[in-house]
């Protein structure tokens, strides 16, 4: 078993005691709840009259349903508004702080809570969303649990859970022009595939993650789960205090900050800490991802051929295959070229600040394809009150992008904005599974925002590296 | 009444449903436009949906739809099943359809977890055994499979194989301790205490 790694310090820290099944008891620094898997829980909490334990350390948003045009109330969904109504009626007697849309805090769950500062490194996080990984960015342990659990959240303030094996991810080298934190993580999956974290906890290190800034940080930890793994972190420095220093919970407090310094110090990872696993990914040899298949580990490099199934192990075959055949794509080609209908630039991946900079700087002064439907959605009110704040919103209007509300938007098919038919979408979410951006037929292509900026221009997957080119032929 | 009763689940017998693929996710599942509920009644008729559906609703061919597997409680399947989504809907769905156990090769962690805390068993085994009980489901619809989980093994068509359920897993099942609010909750004193013991965490008075 791994031992002195930021893992092992935070669980020992925050394990009330063994359970007699062999589980730990977790304390829960960090409750985010959010519209769709909360209401059964509340429900299950009243069936046995318990109470919210430490309503204090809970955190309530919308965002899963909310639509990203007209979000007057009631919504014109009505299965949506009886949702943000439960939600409401849930949280009226509580004192949880609750950031609906009209408090200007409203976002993804992922987004508001490191941008509040309410994410902290050494803190347990929880919310019934797989992408609750996203945290573990700030070095926090941060993980997505089932409505059971947020029952159990909700009456004790912790889970029952399985200690797990920590493999270090080690990216060392550069990240080339073009290159972004998604298509590290796409990498990863690719390399150690969607089932390969299983029973891990992914610590991502080495030089190249080390370079890069939160948002970087929180796409990779993001997608952990798209590898099987439910935690990933990255340990806390520089970057990360720089950022905590500005945001809410220590912008007007300092002392604060100096006084929880010394314990996020402490647990980081040693220097001679012991993993499970150790795995290198050489930086320098990346190029922007996309993915080709209906998993998000079915990806390659923009100037690679899609593989044959024949050439894969024999367990991924069947899946490569009619992964192939839901695409329309084949063996051999590269994806350059695959005609897309919708560009989305959004999700709890990819809906910060310096994602819709880096998009906006390959879109400036461009127009998009004119069949392509192109969504830009911040990730929450602020990150889209402060990108209009440097004029971001005009960048991709200009283009011929929608410039819409905060939300999950068309990350899945649980709000308005949906693929239609057979419809393909250049995408900066996380997940391609057959359905999951709202039509049955649809298909996604994921990739990185500037990789989306560039599809959306040219009407077809392109290599951001190469635009210019392709746009003035 | 704060506290239910937990039944112990030390076998789970019944027919099987063989649902064949590797990385079936939970949006599969449970696509999400059923999501979009306040509860989990009424999730079974939604399971595999769009597997089990065409655009107009018409029945498509799905093991689900078959009328032979219809009282099937075993669930047998094959790698990384319930990947993606944290949704809950999705074990919800499938134990509203019938289904008391999964036998596959591998499980997703949060679904795997999500299952235990209905008290539903997710068995493991290696890919030629739960191949081979696919066919024999696939062959004999209404033979008797019974999963012995404090045993750890599987019995049908007159033979026993050894099966792997989690140690955590097998103890919660067997003593009836898989419902967990109850077990959480008689440490509160020292739930109070690890929080006292954080520097981050500031608690109301």
């Amino acid at each position: 078993m791994s031992e002195g790694t930021l893992y092992d310090k935070v669980w020992d820290r925050h394990t009330v005691t063994r359970l007699p099944n062999g589980q730990d008891q977790l304390f829960v620094g960090l409750h985010l709840i959010h519209e769709v898997t909360s209401p059964q829980a509340f429900g299950m909490l009243r069936e046995r009259g318990l109470e919210v334990a430490y309503p204090e350390l809970t955190h309530a948003t919308v965002d899963h349903i909310v639509p990203t045009a007209d979000q007057s109330r009631p919504y014109r969904d009505e299965a949506a508004e009886e949702m943000a109504a439960a939600l409401e009626r849930n949280l009226a007697d509580i004192d949880i702080v609750f950031d609906d849309p009209a408090t200007g805090n409203q976002g993804i769950v992922h987004v508001i809570g490191p941008e509040q500062g309410l994410t902290q490194p050494g803190k347990t996080v929880v919310c019934g969303d797989s992408h609750t990984a996203t945290h573990g960015a700030f070095g926090a342990l941060a993980f997505g649990i089932g409505t059971s659990q947020i029952r159990d959240v909700f009456a004790t303030q912790t889970v029952a859970m399985t200690r797990q094996r920590v493999r270090q991810i080690n990216v060392d080298g550069t990240l080339q022009e073009g290159v972004t934190a998604k298509d590290v993580v796409l990498a990863i999956i690719r390399e150690l595939g969607t089932d390969g974290g299983v029973g891990y906890v992914y610590e991502y290190a080495g030089s190249a993650v080390e370079n890069l800034d939160m948002a970087g940080r929180m796409s990779i930890c993001n997608m952990s789960i798209e590898g099987g793994a439910r935690a990933g972190y990255v340990n806390p420095d520089g970057t990360t205090y720089d950022y905590l220093r500005d945001t809410d919970a220590f912008r007007d407090a300092p002392e604060r900050f100096e006084a929880l310094k010394p314990y996020w110090e402490s647990i980081r990872s040693d220097e001679d800490a012991e993993y499970d696993d150790v795995v290198t990914l050489d930086a320098d040899a990346l190029e922007p991802m996309v993915t080709w298949g209906t998993t998000p580990g079915q990806g390659v490099g923009i100037t690679e051929p899609i593989p044959d199934p024949a050439d894969l192990p024999a367990e991924k075959r069947d899946v490569a295959r009619r992964a192939q055949e839901h695409m329309r794509v084949e063996p051999g080609d590269t994806m350059t070229g695959y005609p897309i209908d919708v560009a989305f630039i959004g999700s709890c991946t990819n809906a910060r600040l310096a994602d819709l900079r880096a998009a906006a700087d390959v879109v400036r002064g461009r127009s998009i394809a004119p069949d392509v439907r192109g969504l830009v959605v911040p990730g929450s009110q602020r990150v889209k009150a402060a990108a209009e704040a440097e004029g971001l919103d005009a960048v991709f209007t200009d283009a011929g992008f929608e410039w819409r509300g905060a939300g999950c938007s068309m990350c899945l098919g649980m709000n308005d904005d949906q693929l239609v038919g057979d419809q393909a979408s250049a995408s900066s979410s996380n997940r391609n599974f057959v359905g999951r951006q709202g039509s049955k037929a649809g298909r996604t292509v994921l990739m990185s925002p500037p990789m989306v900026a560039a599809a959306a221009l040219a009407g077809a997957v392109t290599d951001v590296r190469a635009l210019s080119e392709v746009i003035s032929q | 009444m704060s506290d239910t009763e937990i039944e112990p689940i030390e076998t789970v017998a019944g027919t099987g449903i063989p649902i064949r693929g590797n990385d079936i996710d939970t949006d599969q599942i449970t696509p999400a436009r059923y999501l979009k509920v306040i509860t989990f009644e009424g999730l079974g008729e939604f399971a595999f949906f769009d597997q089990r559906f065409d655009e107009e609703d018409n029945p498509k061919d799905h093991p689900m739809n078959e009328e032979r597997f219809q009282d099937a409680s075993i669930m047998v399947v094959n790698a990384n099943f319930g990947c993606g989504s944290s949704r809950e809907h999705a074990p919800q769905a499938l134990m509203r359809w019938g289904i008391d156990a999964f036998v596959g090769e591998s499980f997703a962690e949060i679904f795997k977890g999500n299952c235990l805390a209905l008290g539903i068993p997710t068995v493991t085994a290696d890919p030629e055994t739960v191949r081979a009980l696919q066919e024999f489901v696939d062959e004999n619809p209404d033979a008797e499979i019974v999963v012995d989980v404090a045993g750890q093994t599987l019995s049908y068509d007159q033979q026993t194989v050894d099966v792997t359920v989690e140690d955590a897993q097998r103890k919660a099942l067997v003593e009836g301790i898989w419902d967990t609010t109850a077990l959480l909750r008689s440490n509160a004193d020292a739930v109070r205490e690890t929080a006292e013991s954080l520097p981050y965490v500031e608690l109301d008075e």
